[in-house]
């Protein structure tokens, strides 16, 4: 299962979106859920006039049987203090479906890193202990670098080390659930910033990809990915000719 | 962010989350105001045949036209409704920090309310006119206790709504545009023609219309 955590600069969603628009995927149904804002549209993967009247909801469910993928597309935001129900129902039809692993793309604020982590990638991952018994060695293979924890009171030495993800939504709570509940879950995030977070959701399903090896990664991988019609005009309209 | 005066400004994420709330844990006295205040944003949805305290089958409906928010409501006021072919059936009282509605049926055009009326010659025709704005948290109780008091089958709903025309994506500049202009939206299951043309992307429909 792929999924997006609604983080900073939306960068999981967009991702996601990159991902469901190239593989063409099908869609097998949704969330009918009171924790996100309700939002409705047309079919926002349109290609033609003849796929584009299908309405599309804030949590729809993609599947593309021959990869064994199902993806989850979350396009609202919380309600407020819905986000640990809304967590709990994910996780337990994770299990009821007996998805194998989970895989989670997300953000966190770039603002928030240390003089470390301003070099170097800004991409980074986490594994739940049970699936690094499994993909821990292709990590290291893929010379990707592990989220670092930090120091639960910032200033003072010596403080235990703690997950901090700021911007990551509900990126945090997803994981250390899964965690403790024994659910295959790696986190795939970048640092960024708000902004045209168009490029960030590139880079972020690039290094997807190199995992996952959803598309074939040539000389140039961001072209071979499908930007969806619904990304038109994100920043406003078409400029009034009555302004020259 | 830095501003001016030199002091940083964290900016607004459009993830929507608020960092404070989820670091938190739960007090007793939080969750006591918590539960407050979910009390007091509880919607209730009053039926006339509620009135003699009678539990009642859920309603026969064929056809339920909802009009969301004060232009819409206008236009039924102006065009559909009159005294003498429909009756107020139902009313729904909520408040939030936008509005407050009462249980009252006797509204004037300016006030928030929530109406619902039957169409007398055919008493499975429901009209609603809801002028108030239902807050987000609000949205979904509304629409289970709304459709929960009603048989579904064969219903066809009709939502009517507006948004300002400002916030319509389009290639143009939207002040070319001759407005105002209907788009719609439809689910598969509705086969009869639309009278206008269907809302393209990158739009889309938000609150209690979209829910």
């Amino acid at each position: 299962l792929l999924q997006p955590a609604v983080s900073v600069g939306n960068v999981g969603q967009l991702a996601i979106d990159l991902v469901i628009s190239t593989l063409d995927m099908t869609k097998v149904g949704y969330f009918y859920t009171d924790c996100l804002v309700p939002m409705v549209g047309n079919n926002p993967y349109a290609t033609a006039e003849e796929n584009s009247t299908e309405l599309s909801i804030n949590a729809e469910v993609y599947s593309l049987p021959s990869k064994k993928l199902v993806v989850l597309q979350i396009r609202s935001p919380f309600i407020k203090n819905k986000y640990r129900p809304f967590c709990e129902t994910l996780l337990s039809w994770v299990k009821s479906i007996k998805c194998a692993r989970v895989v989670l793309l997300s953000s966190s604020h770039a603002y928030q890193r240390d003089d470390e982590q301003l070099l170097g990638t800004p991409l980074r991952y986490l594994l739940t202990p049970d699936l690094e018994k499994a993909v821990g060695g292709r990590m290291k293979e893929l010379n990707w670098k592990e989220m670092e924890k930090v120091a639960a009171y910032p200033g003072i030495s010596d403080t235990d080390k703690v997950l901090h993800i700021p911007g990551g939504g509900i990126t945090k709570l997803l994981f250390t659930e899964s965690c403790s509940e024994g659910i295959q879950m790696a986190v795939l995030l970048k640092f960024c910033s708000e902004g045209d977070n168009i490029p960030d959701a590139f880079v972020l399903v690039n290094y997807l990809n190199e995992w996952l090896q959803l598309i074939k990664s040539e000389v140039n991988p961001s072209s071979q990915w499908k930007i969806p019609s619904s990304w038109r005009l994100l920043f406003g309209n078409g400029l009034p000719p009555a302004l020259f | 962010m830095a501003t001016f005066f030199g002091e940083v400004v964290v900016a607004p994420s459009r993830a929507g989350l608020d960092e404070e709330e989820e670091a938190r844990e739960e007090t007793p006295e939080d969750r006591e105001i918590r539960r407050e205040i979910e009390k007091k944003r509880e919607i209730d949805v009053l039926w006339s045949w509620q009135a003699g305290g009678r539990a009642r089958e859920p309603l026969v409906c064929s056809r339920f036209i909802v009009a969301i928010g004060r232009n819409a409501a206008a236009f039924l006021s102006s065009f559909i409704l009159d005294s003498v072919c429909w009756e107020v059936v139902g009313v729904v009282k909520l408040w939030n920090e936008w509005c407050r509605t009462s249980s009252t049926t006797n509204v004037l055009p300016t006030d928030s309310f929530c109406l619902f009326y039957r169409l007398i010659s055919d008493p499975t025709v429901l009209l609603c006119q809801c002028s108030c704005y239902v807050a987000e948290d609000q949205q979904f109780q509304w629409l289970e206790k709304v459709f929960g008091s009603m048989q579904k089958k064969s219903l066809q709903v009709t939502i009517l709504s507006t948004c300002p025309v400002a916030d319509y994506k389009t290639q143009e500049s939207t002040l070319t545009l001759a407005s105002p202009f209907l788009k719609a939206l439809k689910t598969k299951e509705f086969q009869e023609p639309v009278c206008c043309p269907l809302l393209e992307q990158p739009n889309i429909v938000r609150d209690l219309p979209a829910a």
